[in-house]
């Protein structure tokens, strides 16, 4: 076993990483920054691993946080989910769907000037409660609904 | 190369309201072809929205939003005529960007 070679990995962290990637060509420095993506958070399986991965340590319930989307969705392909946040300082929207594969399904920076509000379509693999969670002046937030799949949209 | 978004920016008071479609196949990397080989996911995992070289939205992705995806949100400081430009990047290093032109209210 190389000891050194775990040494550099840990001194180095994600930026070394990043850097080689640029030195490659496979990234453009300036654009890595802007094509992050957050592996950690999209692998989450459960809903509090996933408000840990995006920087929480547990999420409250909140009347503020509305979601848009049908009780009964006949196609779980196509799920048109819309969240509003009338938190104060909201800075970011996730939509997290608890029964899926993955539990993340996406998440907005939500920068001043832009409203609180996003609306997108999910799919979603079977019946399932849907958390929308807001970070909000550097709180977590969330509000929850259960959307009942007739058809899954995540199988084959 | 994908298709190009379907992209529309219309005035609604003093917001600009931008409602996108974009041409993709959002391949869960968990779906099985005909002859039971996985099919390798295939997705969009960033998204980006510009307005006058200031970031109106940005967004991280993963397997679970629909085929073709579609993106609705407002923002304020935009006029008729001026441009929003939106950006996309999977999984696969594929990118596409495009533009709107604001419409009236």
């Amino acid at each position: 076993m190389n000891g050194r070679r775990r040494e550099v990995l840990k001194a180095g962290g994600g930026a070394g990483v990043l850097a080689l990637a640029a030195v490659a060509g496979i990234i453009k420095p300036g654009e890595a920054l802007a094509q992050e993506w957050n592996k950690a958070a999209f692998d989450t399986k459960s809903v509090a691993e996933t408000v840990k991965a995006l920087g929480g340590s547990g999420s409250t319930l909140s009347s503020a946080i509305e979601i848009t989307a049908p009780d009964i969705a006949e196609n779980g392909a196509v799920v048109p989910i819309a969240v509003e946040s009338k938190l104060p300082k909201t800075q970011a929207i996730a939509i997290l769907i608890e029964k899926n594969p993955s539990t993340l399904s996406a998440e907005f920076e939500i920068p001043a000037g832009t409203d609180p509000f996003v609306s997108t379509r999910v799919k979603m693999g079977e019946t399932s409660n849907v958390y929308a969670l807001v970070i909000a002046d550097g709180k977590y937030l969330h509000a929850v609904k259960e959307i009942k799949v007739t058809i899954g949209g995540c199988g084959g | 190369m994908a298709d190009p978004m379907r992209i529309r920016a219309n005035m609604t008071g003093d917001k600009v309201e931008v409602k996108v479609l974009m041409s993709h196949d959002m391949e869960t990397g968990l779906r099985k072809d005909a002859q039971g080989k996985i099919i390798p996911a295939h997705f969009i995992r960033n998204v980006t929205v510009t307005h006058g070289g200031k970031t109106v939205l940005s967004a991280q992705w993963g397997t679970s939003v629909s085929r073709n995806p579609f993106l609705h949100f407002r923002f304020k400081g935009g006029k008729p005529g001026e441009k929003v430009t939106i950006s996309w990047a999977d999984n696969r290093g594929e990118k596409r960007t495009d533009e709107a032109v604001i419409a009236g209210g």
